[in-house]
């Protein structure tokens, strides 16, 4: 059934891809010039990273973000898996349905809406803006992906083998930890780690709950953009260019390795 | 299932009610409130002056420009990546510029487009007068539609990855013209896809400030511009919420529009 592409397929296809990957070539390239622009190369140099590395506020604001991303993964996916969990075990559809759209709602929310309210929240119960508001924000948008990559899992789960479970004497606690999330573990997996990939990307809704003195990348980078074009962002973009793809890789290879054991068990 | 664990599921509701419902009430509560907290319209009345309606109607505007043209270039990439040997593969690289910070590929755009960037210095080359691209609707609409092109090639890929591709030879057999298969076999069979496509694309593209500001030089204020200009400029939360209110309600109205129908026999 595999048709050849025909070539003028194929350039279609390669200039999408130029395209998709052009501009963060063009930041990684500049990244090594010694001018000060990214117009003109003028030699290659590494000053920008070294840059980077002595800039112990950037340095901070590095450990935040990373902080801040496995963090909220870590607690978006504890409450989001027993969330997924809770929601299969509710039995009235109609419940079940109306729960499923609430999670969904701050999937599709526009991130200055989700932001802005927030914000209002935060200030009318007392939480000070900051990484603590920082945090929680990422966990609450975090919560509903996680929810929606543990849930197929537990639906594709065959029932009799947690009724086996409690009939050989497990009680509930043995049930998730023994039966269950072994199971689901590809969807958590995967669920902590879009967490974590929606955390690193924020922007909008961080900036709403930051307040003075905490920053995340993206919030600083937002910042040094406007005040003009610092190769030092260039720099910064080439190291989240490397972590981005290992990240993937590792993300890539975890996948591969849970459909594999999934193909040997059938 | 017999499984039941109550007070694991607690913390999940808690969320619900905090983090889902509540700032949905607060909004709608703030947009009726005027910059003393007194308890008013006003603010209503004022979303429906003409400043704020050309506004709605520009960022409406602006948001269907940037779908149609992701729309038109990712229906094709799709198509051709399930054609491809090692389609998953190649679907990987699409998908990975969308994991690398939207900041910066926003910020290489200032770059690109300045007037000392690789897109003046090759208009040179042709002969053109380098322009400032930066700061206009062109390179507006052009940074956005790069941003959502992988979101959009996704639910495509996929909606057309799940064809079944006899229906596409039972099409040629019958004696249809490429065209035909795909106007009344391939497209149909893959709209739910598109939907999905166009809501990931269209509601973040009403919102988006941040590229308003960096790229479009504050020239484009789309609804996104406008509720973080209230809120922490202005310091007008009621202006704020009321102008959210509105977004929300075109968020569910496309979210209507787009819903994909999963139960029936159709398909």
């Amino acid at each position: 059934m595999r048709s050849q592409l025909t070539t003028k397929a194929k350039v279609f296809l390669a200039i999408v891809f130029v395209i998709l990957y052009a501009p963060i070539f063009y930041l990684i390239f500049y990244s090594f010039n010694s001018g000060g622009s990214m117009g003109s190369f003028e030699g290659f140099t590494l000053e920008h990273y070294q840059a980077v590395f002595d800039d112990n506020r950037l340095l901070v604001i590095l450990i935040n973000t990373v902080i801040v991303a496995l963090l909220s993964a870590l607690i978006a996916t504890i409450i989001g898996t027993l969330g997924a969990i809770g929601i299969v075990s509710l039995k009235d559809s109609k419940i079940r349905n109306t729960v499923l759209s609430l999670n969904n709602i701050l999937i599709v929310s526009p991130d200055v809406v989700i932001g802005a309210s927030f914000l209002i929240l935060f200030t009318m119960i007392g939480v000070k803006l900051g990484f603590t508001s920082v945090l929680i924000s990422h966990i609450a948008f975090s919560i509903p992906i996680v929810v929606l990559m543990v849930l197929p899992k537990i639906l594709e789960m065959n029932t009799n083998l947690i009724d086996a479970a409690l009939d050989l004497g497990a009680n509930r606690r043995d049930v998730l930890t023994r039966v269950m999330i072994p199971y689901i573990k590809p969807g958590i997996l995967a669920g902590f780690f879009m967490a974590v990939t929606y955390s690193l990307d924020d922007f909008a809704v961080t900036f709403f709950v930051t307040g003075n003195g905490f920053s995340t990348l993206s919030v600083e980078i937002y910042s040094m953009a406007r005040a003009g074009i610092s190769l030092t962002v260039n720099a910064i973009s080439g190291l989240v260019f490397i972590v981005t793809v290992g990240i993937v890789v590792m993300y890539y290879f975890i996948t591969m390795r849970s459909k594999k054991t999934e193909g040997s068990t059938q | 299932m017999k499984f039941k664990s109550k007070p694991a599921f607690v913390p999940y509701l808690l969320w619900i009610a905090l983090f889902v419902i509540a700032p949905i009430g607060l909004i709608l509560y703030y947009s009726m409130l005027d910059l003393n907290g007194e308890f008013t319209l006003v603010n209503y009345k004022n979303f429906f002056t003409s400043a704020y309606l050309t506004m709605t109607l520009t960022s409406f505007w602006y948001a269907l420009i940037i779908t149609f043209f992701t729309l038109i270039i990712s229906y094709p990439t799709a198509y051709l990546l399930t054609k491809t040997k090692h389609k998953h593969l190649w679907l990987m690289l699409i998908i990975i510029p969308s994991w690398i910070n939207l900041l910066l590929k926003t910020y290489a755009f200032i770059g690109i487009f300045g007037l000392y960037g690789p897109v003046n210095a090759i208009m040179k080359l042709l002969g053109f007068d380098s322009t400032q691209i930066l700061f206009t609707d062109f390179s507006f609409v052009f940074v956005a539609v790069y941003i959502f092109i992988p979101f959009m090639i996704i639910p495509i890929f996929n909606a057309l990855d799940k064809m079944n591709p006899s229906l596409i030879y039972a099409s040629r057999d019958l004696g249809a013209s490429p065209l035909t298969t795909f106007r009344r076999v391939i497209f149909p069979l893959t709209i739910e896809g598109v939907k999905s496509g166009i809501q990931v694309t269209f509601i973040p593209a009403l919102s988006l400030f941040m590229i308003t500001r960096l790229i479009a030089g504050n020239k484009v204020i789309t609804l996104g511009t406008a509720i973080e200009q209230q809120f922490l400029v202005a310091q007008n939360w009621g202006m704020g919420s009321t102008i959210a209110v509105f977004l929300i309600l075109i968020m569910f109205a496309i979210m209507l529009f787009t819903r994909t129908k999963k139960k029936g026999g159709r398909a």
